[in-house]
């Protein structure tokens, strides 16, 4: 706990934000399907070709009854620039807030098909549960930037009239270059970035392994081609055993087939999911990092207060409130997060699940001589 | 097939023991020893058994007795052993003969063996088959006594047979095709077969990894932790699961294993009949020029060039005396011949005849055999899957707990 260094113990959490906290987290628990009044949609993917470039855009279509809102339906055409910019935006404009991960901009892994249907579909898929996030978001959702990417006709125009504002990147570069050295940090932000850390290793580790899998179920796949055939070649050769053994051989190609689509559901759904929350989880980090920039300006503050002797109490109230809001979200958001993470889990695995359901069910189909 | 063997007398071989000792060259080694119990079959049985009688032999004597039956019976079919080394491995399959694993399923095919050869109704009623049973000291005497050795074939004069043969019987050369390709399909199939185990082990022990991972994800997580840990739990469950499923896959393995070495009993009674046509074959062109150098002989007249001819041209004619010493034992010779002749075409359609009733009932047992061989491996990849399911569900159950 901070203090003052004359012995007078700073309050570092006012009545003020735990209230606070508590409208977030009932605000939260508000948001039912049935009470939402936002809908964001991304679907419809285009592929079009200029001299300069070619790009995919994606359809995203605003369902709503919101003030902020002046029609109830929107319809507009994004490409993966402008929900890029979405975000580095509400990172500057929301910067105590987590904001939702986004795939990932450049395809390292070898040569990917930036236009192929998977890479697209598994893109579409990212960025509509990107905007679902938000959408979601107590706060994020209600940001005008936000509002301007679901609804402006010409988005590029209103970029270039943010970027003219350059005024307003000067205070958030105060968080990210304070240069402070923190004193303490509160444990249980130390346990969040102890957690976030060990998870992120798990989850990586976890990818490698399903990736290992599917590299394994590939090369299990490259002798089951090879075994089915021969089962046909012997049946070939002979007379009364031709039926069963011509059996055999469809039953292989089936499993085959159901273990192709096995490895594809895994990369296609399980990868990417895995991979955004690792994102998500460095972001997450990011934030921590941020508050505890926060945390020791303060703390500097306070230091220069008291060296002082002045009656300053505005300035680190402001700090103080601040810090306040960090706290609250960090822990509104910690709760979400988590929730958040069960159903994924859920959904995820279930998806797993059901794979290797179907894949053994083919199995048993198909195997019955 | 009433009165065979199998049906009046139980066989079993129930032990392998490992044993070290001096073998004919007076160097130790070691090797191990089979116990074969036998019993007979009570066919009232009125509540008591026969006692077991039971006695101890070692692989080389079982190769001896196979030679033995396969020289004494060319027209027969006769079952093979079980692979003298381990051969078609896949990586977790140790090729060690002493392996216990090895052994066991070794042990299991020469009890086959034994049955097999106990129901055929031929092979059955031998004696030193008998013996081999019944009598554990002097048998190795009793089987060379036999002579066997000095019947068997030389391999040099069956392949010159098999590529001089000018009429062969269509049926077993197509026989031979058939089992030459047959033993090719076979291979090829084990070969893949050992590959694609190897491959799924594989896929299975790395879902253990999940076990391991989950375990130490659910340390650092409240809620999620127990539904993560028993999930892993599951993984690991699910990852040893794939060591039992391979185990009983090698027993299907076997079998078709035992169908590939049958494939050269094929080939063997194939090769005897071309030797033996070939032998005919031979015989009839023996009489013919023999028959064809008396008539020239007879008649004064040379129609084919031979040495002789030319050098009784060079060197003068013989006389008529040596000409009729030489017709009569021509004569004579012509005789056997056609003596030899007809009785090695008796026997040559008597080979052909009892071989291919063989060769039928082999072919009768060989769809019976592997037709179960199939959908027992059928059975087995569905109870392979079962398992699966009953993993991935109980592991679901976990998540949805989370």
């Amino acid at each position: 706990d901070l203090s003052l260094p004359n012995g007078t113990p700073v309050d570092t959490s006012s009545p003020a934000s735990s209230s606070s906290l508590l409208n977030r987290l009932q605000l939260d628990d508000d948001l039912d399907v049935e009470t939402r009044d936002l809908f964001v949609t991304v679907d419809d993917p285009k592929k079009h070709v200029c001299t300069m470039e070619t790009y995919i855009t994606y359809r995203v279509t605003t369902k709503t009854t919101r003030a902020e809102f002046d029609l109830p339906e929107y319809s507009v055409r994004r490409r993966y620039q402008d929900f890029d910019w979405l975000r580095n935006k509400l990172e500057e404009s929301q910067p105590t807030h987590l904001i939702p991960p986004l795939p990932e901009k450049f395809v390292v892994k070898g040569v990917v098909d930036r236009f192929s249907e998977e890479f697209v579909e598994t893109r579409r898929k990212a960025l509509d549960k990107f905007l679902k996030r938000i959408t979601d978001h107590p706060v994020l959702s209600f940001n005008e930037h936000f509002n301007v990417f679901l609804t402006a006709k010409d988005l590029n125009a209103y970029k270039k009239q943010g970027m003219a504002l350059l005024s307003k990147m000067g205070e958030s570069v105060k968080y990210v270059t304070g240069g402070y050295k923190l004193r303490s940090r509160p444990l249980e932000f130390a346990a969040i970035g102890d957690y976030l850390d060990t998870f992120s290793l798990k989850l990586g580790t976890i990818d490698r392994i399903a990736q290992r899998i599917i590299k394994e179920q590939l090369e299990y796949l490259v002798e089951l081609r090879e075994y089915g055939p021969v089962y046909s070649t012997w049946g070939g050769l002979e007379v009364e055993l031709s039926e069963p053994l011509e059996g055999v051989s469809a039953c292989i190609g089936n499993c085959c087939t159901a273990l192709e689509e096995l490895s594809e559901d895994m990369t296609e759904d399980f990868l990417p999911v895995l991979r955004e929350y690792i994102l998500y989880a460095e972001s997450m980090k990011n934030v921590l990092k941020k508050r505890d920039q926060v945390q020791a300006e303060y703390e500097a503050k306070l230091e220069a207060v008291a060296l002082k002797r002045e009656d300053r109490p505005k300035v680190p109230a402001d700090v103080e409130k601040c810090q306040d809001r960090v706290e609250c979200f960090n822990a509104d958001l910690k709760a979400d997060m988590e929730r958040w993470q069960n159903n994924k889990r859920q959904d995820f695995r279930q998806l797993l699940m059901g794979m290797a359901d179907k894949n053994i069910q083919y199995y048993e189909k198909v195997c019955v001589t | 097939m009433e009165d065979c063997l199998a049906k009046k007398m139980e066989i079993t071989v129930s032990e392998a023991e490992k044993r070290t000792g001096r073998n004919a060259m007076n160097i130790q080694e070691t090797y191990t020893a089979y116990l074969i119990e036998t019993r007979a079959v009570e066919s009232q049985s009125e509540g008591h058994c026969a006692p077991v009688e039971s006695l101890w032999r070692r692989y080389s004597e079982f190769e001896l007795l196979r030679n033995y039956l396969s020289v004494t019976y060319p027209h027969i079919v006769v079952p093979p052993l079980p692979e003298k080394r381990a051969d078609f491995v896949w990586h977790k399959l140790s090729a060690d003969n002493m392996d216990p694993d090895f052994v066991e399923r070794r042990r299991i095919g020469l009890e086959n063996f034994l049955l097999r050869v106990a129901s055929h109704p031929v092979l059955c009623q031998d004696k030193i088959f008998y013996a081999f049973l019944m009598q554990e000291g002097g048998w190795k005497e009793m089987v060379n006594e036999t002579g066997f050795q000095l019947k068997a074939d030389s391999r040099l004069k069956a392949l010159n047979a098999t590529f001089r043969v000018k009429n062969p019987d269509k049926r077993f050369t197509e026989l031979k095709h058939y089992s030459d390709e047959l033993q090719s399909v076979i291979s090829h199939l084990l070969r893949v077969r050992a590959r694609v185990a190897d491959r799924l082990y594989g896929v299975y022990k790395v879902h253990g990894n999940y076990g391991r991972v989950f375990s130490e994800w659910s340390a650092i997580e409240k809620e999620m932790g127990d539904g993560l840990q028993s999930a892993g739990h599951h993984m690991d469950v699910y990852a040893a699961s794939i060591d039992d499923i391979l185990e009983e896959e090698e027993h299907y393995a076997d079998q078709l294993k035992e169908y590939l070495f049958y494939a050269e009993a094929l080939r063997a009674v194939c090769r005897k009949h071309e030797l033996m046509q070939y032998d005919l074959e031979m015989a009839a062109q023996d009489l013919t020029s023999k028959k064809q150098q008396c008539e020239e002989l007879a008649t004064g007249t040379v129609r084919t060039f031979s040495l002789k001819g030319m050098t009784s041209k060079l060197f003068g004619q013989e006389s008529p005396e040596q000409r009729e010493a030489k017709i009569k034992v021509l004569e004579e010779q012509i005789q056997e011949g056609e003596e030899q002749l007809k009785s090695k075409n008796l026997e040559g359609r008597d080979f052909v005849k009892s071989a291919w009733a063989d060769i039928e009932r082999f072919k009768e047992q060989k769809n019976h055999d592997l037709k179960e061989a199939l959908i027992s491996y059928a059975v087995m990849q569905i109870s392979m899957c079962k398992k699966g399911i009953q993993v991935w569900t109980n592991a679901k159950e976990c998540f949805s707990k989370m």
